[in-house]
C-alpha cells in the first residue's frame, strides 16, 4: 500500500457541472478536518466495483485551505477502463469511500516572480486549487484555458468573474487559439510555466517554451496516463509465492494488488516512481507507458512500473 | 594556454563546461580575462545572426586590450567594457531586471567571476542549471571565512590568512552558490599555532 | 507525567547532566556491534512509551535549558537561523505541525486553541503565552520558522521540493555536528552532503533521496545518526570551532568519562501539507560516557563499534585522534559476552 493511512470519506455532493463533467464533494466519516493540502495536489480515490478494487488518481480542485471537504472533478471518459464511468454511474451522495491523503506532483514554484498557466478541458483542475492559494498568498499568476465550446469550459465563468483580466478562455469552436510564441516571448524572468491538459498541448508548450529558450526547470508539467489495456498475461511474484493473471482492462498493479501483496504507489500514472518494480526473469517484450524509467533500464529489461506498463510473452517473474 | 584541468571533487563544488550558442530570444555573456577566449570559440560554432541580439560584459582585468577588437568583431548589438566586476554590477542587475524568459546566460573565465553573476542570475529568476559556465585564466578563489563571515578574493595559497580577521584558514572544497565562495575553517583550530606551510594551489 | 526540567548549561562550566530516567529512555542508535552508513530509514510511529519514539517531537527534562542554550547562540550569530523569501509559508506548516502536535501530546505542557485563523498559544514551561494570527505575520515577534523552533529542542532544516531534489531553504541550527546553515542554505540535497564521505559512492544519497522525495503528508519517516563531541557542546558549529575544536585536545584517561560524549541526532522528516515542502527536525541527544557505561549492553557494544569503524568515518565524524584513548577506556567495560539484538537496554 502507500505510506500514510488511507482516509475514510463520505460522498457529500454529486454536481453535474456539464455534459462530461461531474464534481464530487468528499467529508470525512470521522468529523475531524481534512488535511490541508497544496495547490497541484491529486487523491487516489478507492472504488470497490463489485469487488474489484480500482484507484485512479484525481487533482483536488478546492481551496487547499479548505477542511470541511475535499472536491474533485471528474470527466466522462467513454472509451476508458472503467474509473470515470464508475464515479458517474455509480457514485451517489452519501455513499462511503476511501481515499488517500493528498501527493503533490504538480506543486508551485514558489520562488516564481509570476506564475503562467496553461490548461486544456479537464486539466483546469489542479489550477482551481492553485489560483485559491496563490490569491490567499499574493502571489502574481495568469490562466490561459483552452476549451473545446463554451458549454464544455468547465469553471470558465467562475474563474473570470473571480479573476478579473487574469484569466483569458479560448473556445476551439470558435477558432480561437493561445498565441504561445508572442505569449511565452514576453514573460519577465522569474516566470514558472505550468501545462496541464491533453497529451498533444503538454507537448506543444514544452517543445515551444525550449525553443525560445526557456529552462527546463522553469516549465511544469502534470499529466496522468491511465493505464492502458491489453491482452491478458501471466506473472510471477518471486517474493510472495504467488502466481497471477492480469486481464485485459486491469493493470499490472492492481492485479498485484487483487492478489494481497502491496506495493508502494503514489501516482498510479507512471510519474513518481514509487511502484518501480524488478524485474528477475522475463521472455517476452515489455510495453512500458510510463514517464519514469529511462532509456537504458528500459533496454536493460530489468524494471517496470506496474501502474501503466504490460508484458507480452510467456514469462515474466517480478521481485514483488 | 587558459583552461585548466580541475580533479574530480565532491558534488557541491561547481563543474564547468564548455559555451556552446543556444536558441533563445536574447543573449548576454559575461568574461572576464581570458574568458574573452571561451566567447570567440563559442563565436565559430554560432548561427549567422547571433550576435545581433547579444550583449557582452567584459571585464579585462590584465590582459588589457588583448581580446578588446577581437570582441568587437563579432559585431554584439552591445558590448561593454568593465574596469572590475564591481563596476559592472549595477549593469548586469539593470539588464537582468528588464530582461525576459528565453534569455540565454552565457558565462566564462574565473571562478569569482562566473560565480557571482550566476548569484544575480539565480536572483533574477534563472534556474542555476540553466546557465552556462566556461572556466578560463586564473584558478584563485574566492573564500569565505566561516569564522568571521568575510570572503577573500583570488586566493592562490591554502591555508592562508583571512584578509578579515587574520586567522589562518584551510581552503575546502565545498562551496556555496549563494555565497559565491568556497569554505575556509581556520587550520590550526585543534592545535593553536600549528600552521602547515602555505603551497600554491591555486594560480 | 510531570517532566521536572533541569537548570544546566551547555557551554562554560558545563553542568549538563542525564538524569538515570534520561540516560535509561536515550537512543543509542547502534542495533548491532558494528557500523557503517545505510540509509536506514523507518516510519516515524509512536513507538514504545517512555522512550523518544513515542511522541512526534520528544520534549525531555533538558527541555528549558536547550531553549536558553539556544536563545544565547542566537544571539551570538543571528545567521543560525534564516529563511529565504519562499519559505515563509513552510514556515507557518512548521508552526502548525509543532503546535498541533506538542497541544496534543504534552497537554499539561502546551496548549492550543483555534478559532478560525485567531490562535491562541501557550507553553507553560518556557512561561509564553502568545494570541496571533495564522499566516500573518506580523502577529508574531519573529517569523512563523523562527517563532516556534526557538521553543522546539533540535535543529531543523526546512526544505523546498522541486525538480526532484530537495534545497535546504531555511533552517534552525544551533545544536549541529559541524555543518554551516549560513553557507549551506539553498543547497541540494547532494550538495549539503557532499563533505560525508564514502556515502556518495555507496549510492547511499540517490536512495535517501528517492524515500524523502516521496514522504507523504501523515506519514513522516526517521532515522539516527550520531558522532562524538567534548564536552556536552550542543552547538559545535564551524563558526566556533576555533572555539570548541581545542577542547578536544583536553582529553585524557582520567577525564573520559566526564568530559567525552556520545551525541546521537534523531532525524525525523515531515511532509509540510500547504508549502509541498519537507521537514527535517535534527534532534540531539547527548551522553557522557560515564552515564552510557551504566547499561552493560550498551557499553560493550560501544567499545565494538569504535575499535571497529573505518578510519575515513572517524576522521569525518572529529574523534580520529582520541579513537585510541576513547577505546582504551571504554574496553574496561567490554569483557566480550555477546550482545542482544536491538538498541534498547536489556
Amino acid at each position: 500500500m502507500s505510506g500514510a493511512p488511507k482516509i475514510a470519506v463520505t460522498v457529500a455532493e454529486v454536481t453535474p457541472v456539464n455534459e462530461l463533467v461531474t464534481r464530487f464533494r468528499f467529508v470525512r466519516r470521522d468529523g475531524k478536518p481534512m488535511p490541508t493540502f497544496s495547490g497541484g495536489a491529486h487523491t487516489v480515490v478507492e472504488m470497490n466495483d463489485n469487488g474489484r478494487i480500482r484507484r485512479n488518481p484525481y487533482s483536488l480542485m478546492s481551496d487547499p485551505a479548505d477542511c470541511e471537504g475535499y472536491s474533485i472533478s471528474v470527466r466522462r471518459d467513454d472509451q476508458g477502463r472503467g474509473g470515470s464511468l464508475f464515479m458517474h454511474r455509480r457514485v451517489t451522495p452519501g455513499m462511503e469511500m476511501q481515499i488517500s491523503n493528498p501527493v503533490n506532483l504538480f506543486g508551485l514554484d514558489l520562488r516564481a516572480r509570476k506564475h503562467l498557466m496553461i490548461a486544456g478541458g479537464i486539466g483546469i483542475t489542479p489550477f482551481l486549487a492553485q489560483i485559491k492559494q496563490l490569491k490567499a498568498t499574493g502571489g502574481h499568476f495568469e490562466l490561459h484555458y483552452a476549451v473545446r465550446s463554451a458549454p464544455l469550459a468547465s469553471y470558465a465563468d467562475e474563474l473570470r468573474a473571480e479573476n478579473p483580466g487574469r484569466v483569458r478562455v479560448y473556445h476551439d469552436e470558435r477558432g480561437e487559439a493561445i498565441d504561445l510564441e508572442r505569449l511565452l516571448e514576453g514573460q519577465p524572468l522569474g516566470t514558472h510555466l505550468y501545462v496541464c491538459g491533453p497529451k498533444g498541448m503538454i507537448g506543444w508548450v514544452r517543445n515551444t517554451a525550449a525553443r525560445l529558450g526557456w529552462p527546463r526547470g522553469a516549465v511544469h508539467h502534470e499529466e496522468f496516463l491511465a493505464p492502458s489495456s491489453g491482452k491478458p498475461f501471466e506473472a510471477t511474484l518471486a517474493r510472495s509465492n504467488k502466481v497471477i493473471q492480469v486481464g485485459e482492462h486491469e493493470s499490472l498493479l492492481e492485479a498485484i494488488e487483487a492478489a494481497g501483496v502491496d506495493p508502494p504507489y503514489l501516482c498510479r500514472g507512471g510519474a513518481c516512481g514509487q511502484c518501480e518494480t524488478d524485474v528477475l526473469e522475463h521472455d517476452g517484450i515489455f510495453l512500458h507507458n510510463d514517464h519514469w524509467l529511462t532509456e537504458e533500464q528500459r533496454a536493460s529489461c530489468t524494471k517496470i512500473m506496474p501502474c501503466v506498463s504490460r508484458f507480452e510473452g510467456r514469462k515474466l517473474v517480478l521481485d514483488r | 594556454m587558459s583552461k585548466a584541468v580541475f580533479e574530480p571533487s565532491i558534488p557541491s563544488r561547481p563543474v564547468y563546461g564548455a559555451l556552446e550558442p543556444r536558441t533563445g530570444i536574447s543573449h548576454l555573456m559575461i568574461a572576464d580575462a581570458e574568458g574573452a577566449e571561451a566567447i570567440l570559440d563559442m563565436a565559430g560554432a554560432a548561427p549567422p545572426g547571433f550576435f545581433a541580439n547579444a550583449h557582452i560584459i567584459y571585464i579585462p582585468k590584465r590582459t588589457g586590450t588583448l581580446y578588446v577588437e577581437r570582441l568587437q568583431a563579432l559585431a554584439p548589438a552591445q558590448l561593454h567594457i568593465a574596469p572590475s566586476y564591481a563596476a559592472a554590477e549595477p549593469r548586469l542587475k539593470r539588464v537582468l531586471s528588464s530582461s525576459h524568459m528565453g534569455l540565454q546566460l552565457y558565462l566564462a573565465g574565473t571562478e569569482g567571476l562566473m560565480g557571482q553573476v550566476m548569484r544575480e542570475a539565480i536572483e533574477a529568476g534563472i534556474p542555476h542549471d540553466a546557465i552556462q559556465t566556461e572556466h578560463r585564466g586564473s584558478t584563485a578563489r574566492r573564500v569565505q571565512c566561516v569564522h568571521c563571515k568575510g570572503i577573500t578574493e583570488d586566493v592562490t595559497h591554502d591555508p592562508f590568512q583571512c584578509s578579515h580577521c587574520g586567522l589562518h584558514l584551510f581552503v575546502r572544497d565545498h562551496y556555496s552558490r549563494r555565497i559565491a565562495a568556497f569554505q575556509g575553517v581556520r587550520v590550526d583550530a585543534e592545535d593553536p599555532g600549528n600552521i602547515p606551510e602555505a603551497v600554491e594551489r591555486f594560480k | 507525567m510531570g517532566i521536572i526540567f533541569r537548570e544546566e548549561t551547555f557551554y562554560n562550566d558545563f553542568t549538563f547532566r542525564n538524569s538515570p530516567e534520561a540516560i535509561r529512555r536515550f537512543p543509542f542508535p547502534f542495533h548491532e556491534d558494528s557500523y557503517m552508513y545505510s540509509v536506514n530509514l523507518e516510519p516515524h510511529k509512536s513507538y514504545r512509551p517512555g522512550s523518544v519514539l513515542e511522541r512526534a517531537f520528544d520534549v525531555d527534562e533538558h527541555y528549558v535549558s536547550e531553549m536558553r542554550d539556544r536563545a544565547r547562540v542566537l544571539a551570538e550569530d543571528p545567521l543560525r537561523c534564516q529563511s529565504l523569501p519562499h519559505m515563509t509559508l513552510a514556515g507557518w506548516d512548521l508552526l502548525e505541525l509543532i503546535m498541533v502536535s506538542k497541544a496534543e501530546e504534552y497537554p499539561d505542557l502546551f496548549e492550543l486553541h483555534r478559532d478560525g485563523n485567531r490562535w491562541h498559544w501557550i507553553n507553560r514551561p518556557l512561561g509564553i503565552e502568545q494570541r496571533f494570527t495564522f499566516l500573518d505575520e506580523t502577529t508574531l515577534p519573529y517569523g512563523p520558522m523562527e517563532y516556534i523552533t526557538r521553543q522546539t529542542q533540535g535543529d531543523f532544516a526546512v526544505l523546498d521540493q522541486r525538480e526532484d531534489n530537495l534545497w535546504m531553504d531555511a533552517g534552525m541550527v544551533t545544536t549541529q555536528a559541524d555543518w554551516s546553515l549560513d553557507f549551506d542554505i539553498g543547497m541540494n540535497f547532494f550538495e549539503w552532503h557532499a563533505p560525508v564521505p564514502k556515502a556518495a559512492e555507496m549510492g547511499i544519497f540517490q536512495r535517501a533521496l528517492k524515500f524523502l522525495l516521496n514522504v507523504q503528508q501523515g506519514a513522516p519517516a526517521r532515522r539516527f545518526n550520531w558522532t562524538m563531541t567534548v564536552n556536552p557542546l550542543l552547538d559545535t558549529s564551524p563558526e566556533n570551532y576555533h572555539k570548541w575544536g581545542v577542547m578536544k585536545r583536553d582529553l585524557t584517561l582520567e577525564n573520559m568519562g566526564q568530559m567525552m560524549h556520545l551525541r546521537v541526532e534523531l532525524q525525523t522528516f515531515f511532509r509540510l501539507p500547504r508549502s509541498n515542502g519537507l521537514v527535517f527536525p535534527i534532534r540531539c541527544y547527548l551522553i557522557k560516557l560515564d552515564e552510557l557505561v551504566t547499561v552493560p549492553k550498551w557499553a560493550r557494544r560501544f567499545h565494538r563499534v569504535l575499535r571497529d569503524l573505518p578510519v575515513e568515518l572517524a576522521t569525518y565524524k572529529g574523534f580520529v585522534d582520541n579513537r585510541p584513548k576513547i577505546v582504551e577506556w571504554l574496553s574496561k567495560y567490554d569483557d566480550g559476552a555477546p550482545t542482544s539484538p536491538g538498541i534498547w537496554p536489556d
